[in-house]
C-alpha cells in the first residue's frame, strides 16, 4: 500500500474520532504528517541498509480493528493459546486476537491492587494522568516512519502503571495473536508500562501467528522507569513465517533504574526489531539482551540503541544470531556515549552462527564515545561450528550430527541463560530445540 | 614385532602431515593390555600429533601406515567410533563448550557408549550415583558438574574434567596429551590418581608428556622417546630419568637421520 494509501486510511479513522481523546488527535496527526515527510525506508536510510521494506510497502493491508465492533474469539479457546504459555503458567495475561482485545481470553487474577493493567483502548476510555503524561512521550517518531504510523493509527494495546514501591511478583504476558480471520490485515498493538520509583515488574511481550496467515504487524512499546525501578520486558516474536514485523521498544531510564531487555525472534518472512533504551540518570543500568533464529528465505534485523546520558551508567548487551537455509540476519547495535556520561560501564557482543553456505549475516556494531573516562568494548563474529569443538564431542563418543545440534544449540542456550524468569527460559530453550530436533531437554542433567 | 591376543594397539610405520608438512615419519608402536607406555620427547617432535591421530583429529591426514587397535583397522573408524570402542583422548587443551552442561555431557558420552555395546541407557537419578563416586576418585566438587563444560575453568580443573570423564567412561585405551602440563604438584598427584585407579590387567594407557615428573606417580611399563617424528629410542622406567638428567640433545643428535628406531614393548 502506499503512502497515500495509509493517509487515506488515517483521514478516515480520524473521521470517525470514536476512540481518540481530544488531547491525542492532533499527537496522531502529527505522527501521520511524520509519516508521510519519511515515507517508507528505502535502503538510502542508513539504519536500513541491508532491509529493504518494499515487501511491506508493495503489500496491500487491510487495518484490523479500526473501528471498534464486536469481539469475534469464537474460534479461539484458552486451550488453543496452551502452546503459547510459558510451561503452562497462569499468570495474568492480556490477549489480543487480530489486534483487538479479547477479554474472554485475558485474566488479570492475582494482580496487587494498585497495579493497573488495562487494555489500551480502555484506559484511553478513562484516561489517567499517568497515561497522559507519557503515551506518545517516549517513542522517537521523529526519525522512525513505522513508529509513526503507529501512533497515527493504533487502537488497542496495553496499559501498565506499577505504582511506587509496588512489586510485581508474577510475570505479566501481553500475547497478541494473528489467525486466518487477520490474514491480509494490518494491527498496531501499542504498549505504555509505566514504573513509578522502586517498582518492579517483568513483562512479557508475544506475537504468535496462528497457521500460515500474511500480515503486517506495526507495534511500538513506551517504558518509563522510575527511580530505582526495576522492569524485566521479554519480547517474543513468534509470528507466521509469512508475516510481517516491524516493533520498537523504547525504554526511558531513571536514575538507579534497571532494565533487562531481551528479545527473542524466530518468526515472520520478514522482521524488524527496533530496541532502544535512554540512560537519562546516573545510575540506570541495562541488559539488553537477544536471539534470532532464522532459515529459508527469513529475513530478521535488530537494531538497538543504547544512549547513555548521565555519569555511572552500565549497558551491558549479548545478541546471538543463527541462520540457516537462505536466511538473512541483521544486527545493528548502537551506543552513543554523550559528554556527561563519564564512568559509563559498556559492553557488547553480537555473536553470528551460520550453518548453511546460503545464509548471511550483516552485522554492525557502532560506539559513539564523546566522554574520556568510560570504559567500552564491542564485539562482533560470524562463523560457523567450532571444528575443535566437534571433534572433541566426536572423540567422547557423539555422532557427528548429533555433535552439530548439541553444539547449535548450545550456543543458543548460553543467551537464554540471561533471562531471569526460569519458565520463560525454558519455553524459549524449548523453541530453540523444535529447529534444531533431537535434543533432549539438557535442564534434565 | 609379535601380536598377541592381549595386544591393544598396534602401530606399524605411521606417516601423517598436515598439508604439505610431514609431521609423523614412520611410528611404529605396540600396547598390549594391562601395560602404561609413555611417549617423551622435545617439542616439536609430534607427541601431540601421535595422540590427535590416533582419536581421529581430522586436520592431520594419515599418509602411509596401519593402526589396528584391538586387532581392527583404527584409521578406517570415524571419531566417534573409536570413542565408543573404548579409545579415550584426554585433550592437551580441553574445549570450552558453553551451554552444555558437564552433566549432560557426561552422560551423553557415557549412554552413547552404551548404545554401541547394545545397552539401555542410563537414567538420570542411575547415573548421577556413578558420577558422584567417579567424582571423589578426581577430588572434584558435584558443583562442577552443573556448570558449562570447561567454560571459565581453571587449568587445573580443565585437566582433572578430563581424567573424571576418563573415570567415567572406562576407556580400553586411555591417551593422555600433555595432561601434567601447567598442573601445580597438588592437581598432578590428584591426577595421577586418578588415572593409577583406573589400571585394570585389560586396558592401556599411553600417556603423552614433555616431563619425567608425572612418571614419579603414574610409573610407565615402556617409555618412548620421539624426535622428528620418529621414536629415537625405547626402554623400561629408567629410560624417564635419564632423560630427566640429562635432556633430549643427545638423543636427538645421535638419531640417524632417516631411520626410525620403533621397537614394541
Amino acid at each position: 500500500m502506499s503512502v497515500q494509501g495509509y493517509v487515506e486510511a488515517f483521514e478516515r479513522f480520524a473521521r470517525d474520532g470514536g476512540r481518540t481523546p481530544a488531547w491525542l488527535a492532533p499527537i496522531r496527526r502529527a505522527a501521520m504528517d511524520r509519516f508521510q515527510a519519511l515515507g517508507f525506508p528505502t535502503r538510502h536510510d542508513e539504519d536500513w541498509h541491508f532491509t529493504s521494506a518494499a515487501p511491506i510497502a508493495e503489500a496491500d493491508f487491510t487495518p484490523l480493528a479500526g473501528l471498534g465492533g464486536p469481539e469475534t474469539v469464537a474460534d479461539v479457546s484458552s486451550a488453543d493459546l496452551e502452546p503459547f504459555t510459558f510451561r503452562g503458567a497462569e499468570w495474568p495475561r492480556l490477549v489480543f486476537l487480530n489486534g483487538r482485545f479479547a477479554a474472554s481470553l485475558s485474566s488479570t487474577v492475582g494482580l496487587p491492587a494498585r497495579v493497573r493493567v488495562a487494555s489500551l483502548a480502555d484506559a484511553l476510555a478513562n484516561d489517567t494522568p499517568e497515561l497522559r503524561r507519557h503515551l506518545t512521550t517516549i517513542a522517537d517518531t521523529e526519525r522512525n516512519a513505522f513508529a509513526a504510523l503507529n501512533t497515527a493509527l493504533f487502537t488497542d494495546g496495553v496499559f501498565l502503571h506499577v505504582p511506587a514501591g509496588v512489586s510485581v511478583e508474577s510475570p505479566i504476558h501481553l500475547l497478541f495473536l494473528t489467525d486466518a480471520e487477520g490474514a491480509r490485515g494490518v494491527a498496531y498493538p501499542r504498549i505504555l508500562v509505566v514504573a513509578d520509583a522502586h517498582a518492579q515488574a517483568t513483562l512479557i511481550e508475544s506475537y504468535v501467528g496462528l497457521g500460515d496467515p500474511s500480515y503486517f504487524t506495526d507495534s511500538v512499546a513506551e517504558l518509563s522507569l522510575g527511580d530505582g525501578s526495576r522492569i524485566a520486558h521479554i519480547r517474543v516474536q513468534r509470528e507466521s513465517q509469512r508475516a510481517f514485523h516491524v516493533g520498537l521498544s523504547q525504554a526511558r531510564q531513571a536514575r538507579d533504574s534497571h532494565y533487562a531487555s531481551f528479545s527473542f525472534a524466530t518468526g515472520a518472512s520478514l522482521s524488524r526489531a527496533n530496541i532502544y533504551t535512554d540512560l537519562a540518570a546516573p545510575g540506570a543500568e541495562v541488559t539488553l539482551d537477544g536471539l534470532y533464529l532464522a532459515d529459508d528465505a527469513q529475513h530478521v534485523d535488530h537494531q538497538t540503541r543504547i544512549v547513555h546520558r548521565a555519569p555511572n551508567c552500565a549497558s551491558h548487551e549479548v545478541y546471538k544470531g543463527i541462520l540457516d537455509g537462505a536466511a538473512h540476519g541483521v544486527f545493528n547495535g548502537k551506543v552513543y556515549v554523550h559528554p556527561e556520561a563519564q564512568k559509563t560501564d559498556g559492553k557488547q557482543t553480537n555473536n553470528n552462527l551460520l550453518l548453511s553456505t546460503d545464509a548471511q549475516v550483516d552485522t554492525k556494531p557502532q560506539l559513539e564515545i564523546f566522554a574520556d573516562d568510560v570504559k567500552c568494548t564491542h564485539g562482533a563474529t560470524v562463523g560457523r561450528l567450532d571444528e575443535v569443538a566437534l571433534f572433541y564431542l566426536k572423540s567422547r563418543g557423539l555422532a557427528a550430527e548429533e555433535a552439530r545440534t548439541l553444539l547449535t544449540y548450545a550456543f543458543a542456550a548460553d543467551v537464554l541463560q540471561r533471562i531471569a524468569t526460569p519458565a520463560v527460559r525454558e519455553t524459549l530453550e524449548s523453541l530453540v530445540r523444535e529447529r534444531f530436533v533431537g535434543v533432549p531437554a539438557l535442564a534434565a542433567g | 614385532m609379535t601380536t598377541t591376543d592381549n595386544t591393544v594397539l598396534q602401530i606399524t610405520d605411521l606417516h601423517a602431515a598436515i598439508g604439505e608438512n610431514e609431521i609423523l615419519r614412520g611410528i611404529s608402536l605396540t600396547v598390549n593390555a594391562g601395560e602404561v607406555h609413555a611417549i617423551m620427547g622435545p617439542n616439536g617432535s609430534g607427541k601431540s600429533t601421535l595422540a590427535q591421530v590416533l582419536a581421529g583429529h581430522p586436520a592431520y591426514e594419515v599418509t602411509a601406515g596401519r593402526v589396528t587397535y584391538d586387532g581392527e583397522d583404527l584409521l578406517e573408524m570415524e571419531p566417534e567410533t573409536r570413542a565408543q570402542r573404548g579409545l579415550f583422548l584426554a585433550f592437551q587443551y580441553p574445549v570450552e563448550i558453553p551451554g552444555v552442561t558437564n552433566a549432560y555431557f557426561l552422560r551423553a558420552a557415557y549412554n552413547e557408549i552404551r548404545k554401541a555395546k547394545g545397552l539401555d541407557e542410563i537414567d538420570p537419578i542411575e547415573f548421577l550415583e556413578l558420577v558422584e563416586h567417579r567424582l571423589k576418585l578426581v577430588d572434584m566438587d558435584p558443583a562442577m558438574l552443573n556448570r558449562f563444560v570447561n567454560a571459565g575453568f581453571s587449568g587445573g580443573e580443565k585437566k582433572r574434567n578430563e581424567i573424571l570423564q576418563m573415570a567415567v567412561l572406562e576407556p580400553r585405551l586411555a591417551i593422555l596429551d600433555e595432561t601434567d602440563s601447567g598442573l601445580d604438584i597438588d592437581a598432578l598427584r590428584v591426577v595421577a590418581h586418578g588415572v593409577n585407579s583406573l589400571r585394570r590387567p585389560d586396558n592401556a594407557t599411553i600417556v603423552v608428556t614433555h616431563y619425567q615428573r608425572l612418571l614419579n606417580y603414574i610409573v610407565p611399563d615402556r617409555v618412548h622417546v620421539l624426535a622428528g617424528g620418529r621414536i629415537v629410542r625405547s626402554g623400561g622406567k629408567e629410560l624417564a630419568l635419564e632423560l630427566e638428567a640429562r635432556g633430549y640433545d643427545w638423543l636427538t643428535e645421535a638419531a640417524p637421520a632417516g631411520v626410525g628406531v620403533g621397537t614394541g614393548a
